[in-house]
């Protein structure tokens, strides 16, 4: 295994998290808050171990599968490990753990807070909240790929670890191209959010950390009541774009080189479907409870939006509707968003491939003889794909059964517990009762914080990135 | 520069590997997704899996932004049908690999008609290279500058020869011979010459001359230089045919073993002053019985390198034969490399480079043009010949003046029907041909060996 190039690789990823920590101490500086000493001196700590790391160039650059899922793993580790360090600076958070649990929520564009009081904290640290959602939305590595040349080919290992989705396939030739046509898409549906925000009232402030915390998916809200005092515009411009974050981003890409039909793929039919019928049953569910049918609607759409999109910003105490209600939004936090977006879950196509294999298996029940093939989009999934789906449901359903069983320690009612696992392992953000959107997570005890921060990161990148840093070979060389 | 290769065989996947370390955007089609996986997995370029020669599968690998697209799989008449809807379908130039005789005579109708950029010709191409060193059997390797007034010719030093033990600059002035010495290989090791290079028996030399000094040295070093009387050659593929085509009234008598029996009476029927046995070349009795003693020269031609080598070792253990091997997996050459073989031909190689050369020409549109480009050391050196154009910055000043990179060797320059051999007060002027030998990869213009 090329350890020098794993650790070069990291050291270049914290020299970049230390430049994210200008945007937090920008904002300190504008607003004169005193954090930004705090800042200042986790940027420095940051930049200090990069600069050690960045000693000794790797002899080698070559890269596999192996290294490539090593250096994702350890680097969201790191990243969230010195992204914790202004919650303990500052004294926002009592302790490390609770740090690390804020940025990993962060990163993992979870949005999963044990910060009670969001509107009593300084401007700064609301600041570094939404932008780690950014940052973690398209991906940390990704996003340095785009601007350092690291390892040409073998960066595609890389890329196929971080981004989410069954199959990862480039735009153009050179990765390096393809994560900059991404970054930019990124980039510019961002500028255009906070753009629509600002029509529409908000500040500047208020504005930026809302269209951070969408981009990615989040779900770290500015204010005590996440998106519930917003005007009704406000509230739809954020429904309309948690969608469009989560689909897929090369349909943009697609759309903007006019091949359409390829843009418009089963993938996003699939989620609109979902999306729509989500947000008719909910309407349905819950119309009494509000006062007009329209009020319904935008509150079961911007709910479901939100869910699906696994952002978990809220408009009204959805931990309050009734039982199935409640049921379809949890089913529709499994779903997750289409891969290739910055959302999390399972993600669509997989449940495509899923659905599929379980139609295909079936037929092949009644005519045993009878050759079945799963297609999407008029083209064969290649049976690896197939496969990897399948492994990634079984790894998916035993992390979460042993994640509820440690959290069922703690004794609190089954919803709880159960939602607050599928909350975080689908990076959503907010559970159900004791977790809902008008609570939080600082309750738990610190073992139950960690099989969350680990479920928060699995989920984000796909699971097997995690697994195989605890797994014994991968660290035997053979 | 936007490149479509379609087809991963072995030839596709050497240009996109080249090509991509170029530069260039690449994207590679194929209808086995295995094969296309792979090799995105190996190099950073996009692969579509699919016909090539359906417009739907061009267009998803972007036909309409391509500068060029290459049809290189097995088939000929898929890579024709491919540049053909290329063509139709995107503005863009097209290559084909055309192998089979029967439309390679037609070589330039094809081009032509169809509007095709080139038409590559990998085992005529291979032929070709046979066919000069059965000439100079001396060379391991002849390539030729400048439509053959320049060569540059490989040879290994033999036991004894009198330069084993000196070093370059006493040997210039000794033998008095206008060469140059370009690069030497030594085990594994490969660079290019010095002067204070010394020579040792085995060592791989490459140098640059004009054919009648080369001649003259190796008359001088104790190589014989005269041509091959008699050549055995096994199989009877494709390259055999170009090479019987070649060779024919040149004074070299062919004895072919081939075991396909129609083959055989087809080439007989060709060719009446070829000698063709029917036997299995894998039998040595066969062999020692059609008089592989005698012969000046083996050409192992089948169709499996395996076979190839097998045979080749076999004939230099029979006699002092010079031996020529074909073979087609370039991946192995730096362990081919360190076997008794004498000269080895890769098909597959040949065709990359001449593509390479072409895309270098294409990418270039200022000062002057790769007009032919070859490896000489896989991967380390390779020469390249420019024409100068006017105002180029190397013109009009002394060679001693100007300031190379390392690794650069001005190997010759061709002004008219004269070769020099370049010295330090030697001058470049607009509309030579210069060859130039360089350590540096990816030469695009002249001006590029200057610091």
């Amino acid at each position: 295994m090329n350890l020098r190039m794993i650790k070069y690789t990291l050291g270049w990823l914290l020299m970049f998290e230390a430049g994210f920590f200008l945007v937090p101490i920008i904002t300190a500086a504008a607003y004169r808050e005193r954090e930004i000493i705090h800042f200042a001196l986790a940027m420095a700590i940051c930049a200090a171990v990069a600069a050690l790391m960045l000693i000794g160039k790797p002899k080698t650059r070559t890269m596999y599968a192996r290294e490539g899922f090593i250096i994702v793993a350890l680097s969201w580790i790191l990243l969230s490990i010195f992204g914790s360090l202004p919650f303990m600076f500052t004294g926002v958070t009592t302790s490390f753990v609770d740090a690390l649990f804020e940025t990993v929520s962060g990163f993992t564009t979870t949005g999963a807070s044990i910060l009670p009081a969001v509107e009593d904290l300084p401007r700064c640290i609301l600041m570094w909240r939404s932008f780690t959602h950014w940052v973690g939305g398209m991906g940390v590595l990704v996003f340095m790929m785009a601007f350092l040349p690291l390892g040409g080919a073998k960066n595609m290992h890389i890329m196929k670890a971080e981004s989410p989705g069954p199959s990862v396939s480039k735009l153009v030739p050179h990765v390096r191209t393809t994560a900059l046509i991404l970054y930019s898409i990124y980039f510019i549906l961002t500028v255009i959010q906070f753009i629509l925000l600002l029509c529409g009232g908000m500040s500047v402030f208020e504005a930026l950390n809302t269209a951070f915390a969408t981009a990615g998916t989040g779900g770290f809200g500015v204010k005590n009541d996440s998106m519930a005092s917003y005007s009704s515009y406000l509230q739809i411009v954020v429904t309309v774009f948690m969608l469009l974050f989560s689909l897929n981003f090369s349909a943009y890409y697609l759309a903007f080189k006019c091949r359409f039909k390829d843009a418009f793929n089963s993938e996003i039919r699939a989620f609109l479907c979902i999306v729509a019928v989500a947000i008719a049953l909910v309407t349905f569910n819950i119309r009494d409870m509000f006062s007009t049918v329209g009020e319904a609607l935008k509150h079961s759409a911007f709910t479901v939006a939100s869910l699906i999109s696994t952002t978990g910003f809220s408009t009204t105490d959805f931990a309050a509707w009734p039982a199935f209600a409640i049921t379809v939004m949890l089913l529709v936090m499994f779903v997750g968003a289409c891969a290739g977006s910055t959302g999390g879950g399972i993600k669509v196509s997989r449940i495509i491939i899923l659905f599929k294999g379980v139609i295909k298996e079936i037929k092949s029940l009644l005519h045993p003889r009878r050759v079945n093939k799963i297609t999407m989009d008029s083209r064969p999934v290649e049976p690896d794909v197939v496969r990897g789906v399948n492994s990634y449901i079984v790894f998916y359903v035993l992390l979460f059964a042993s994640s509820v069983l440690i959290l069922s320690v703690e004794n609190y009612d089954f919803l709880t517990t159960f939602s607050a696992v599928t909350a975080t392992i689908n990076n959503v953000g907010p559970g159900m009762s004791m977790v809902g959107p008008m609570c939080n997570f600082v309750f738990l005890s610190p073992l139950s914080k960690m099989v969350l921060i680990f479920d928060m990161l699995a989920g984000r990148l796909e699971l097997f990135p995690m697994l195989l840093l605890f797994a014994p070979s991968t660290w035997k060389n053979k | 520069m936007n490149i479509i290769i379609v087809g991963c065989g072995r030839v596709g996947q050497t240009l996109a590997a080249q090509l991509n370390e170029e530069g260039n955007n690449i994207t590679v089609v194929d209808v086995s997704a295995e094969s296309v996986n792979d090799l995105v997995s190996r190099h950073d370029i996009m692969g579509v899996v699919g016909n090539g020669a359906t417009h739907t599968v061009l267009q998803e690998a972007g036909i309409g932004s391509a500068d060029l697209m290459i049809a290189v799989t097995g088939s000929d008449e898929l890579n024709l049908l491919c540049c053909l809807i290329a063509k139709k379908e995107g503005n863009c130039q097209t290559i084909a690999k055309v192998k089979n005789p029967v439309f390679s005579a037609e070589a330039p109708y094809l081009k032509d008609e169809l509007g095709l950029a080139m038409v590559i010709n990998p085992e005529h191409a291979a032929a070709s290279e046979i066919a000069r060193v059965l000439r100079f059997p001396s060379a391991i390797k002849i390539e030729t500058f400048a439509k053959g007034r320049v060569e540059l010719l490989k040879f290994r030093i033999p036991e004894g020869s009198r330069i084993i033990g000196m070093s370059v600059k006493e040997v210039m002035i000794k033998l008095g011979c206008d060469i140059l010495f370009c690069t030497a290989e030594r085990g594994s090791e490969a660079h290019i010459v010095h002067g204070d290079f010394v020579f040792e028996s085995k060592d791989v030399i490459s140098i640059i001359a004009s054919p009648k000094s080369a001649s003259e040295f190796f008359a001088k070093i104790g190589y014989k230089s005269h041509s091959v009387k008699k050549a055995m050659i096994v199989g009877a593929g494709d390259t055999t045919h170009y090479l019987c085509d070649i060779l024919q009234k040149s004074g070299i008598s062919l004895k072919i073993v081939e075991k396909d029996e129609d083959i055989c009476s087809d080439i007989a029927d060709k060719w009446d002053d070829v000698a063709v046995i029917h036997g299995d070349a894998n039998d040595k009795e066969i062999l020692l019985e059609e008089g592989l003693e005698d012969m000046g020269a083996f050409v192992a031609l089948t169709g499996l390198d395996e076979e190839n080598i097998l045979l080749s070792l076999y004939a230099k253990s029979v006699g002092d034969v010079k031996i020529i091997t074909r073979i087609n997996r370039v991946d192995y050459d730096d362990v081919i490399k360190h076997l008794d073989l004498d000269t080895t031909v890769y098909p597959k190689a040949i065709t990359a480079d001449m593509i390479v050369r072409y895309v270098r020409a294409m990418k270039n549109t200022m000062g002057s043009n790769v007009e032919t480009l070859y490896n000489v050391i896989k991967g380390k050196v390779e020469a390249s010949e420019f024409i100068v154009r006017e105002n180029s910055p190397i013109t009009g000043v002394p060679l001693a003046e100007l300031k190379f990179k390392d690794n650069v060797l001005i190997a010759a320059i061709l002004r008219g029907k004269k070769v020099i051999i370049p010295r330090g007060y030697d001058v470049i002027c607009p509309g030579d041909n210069v060859v130039i030998v360089s350590g540096t990869m990816a030469l695009h213009d002249i001006c590029d060996v200057l610091r």
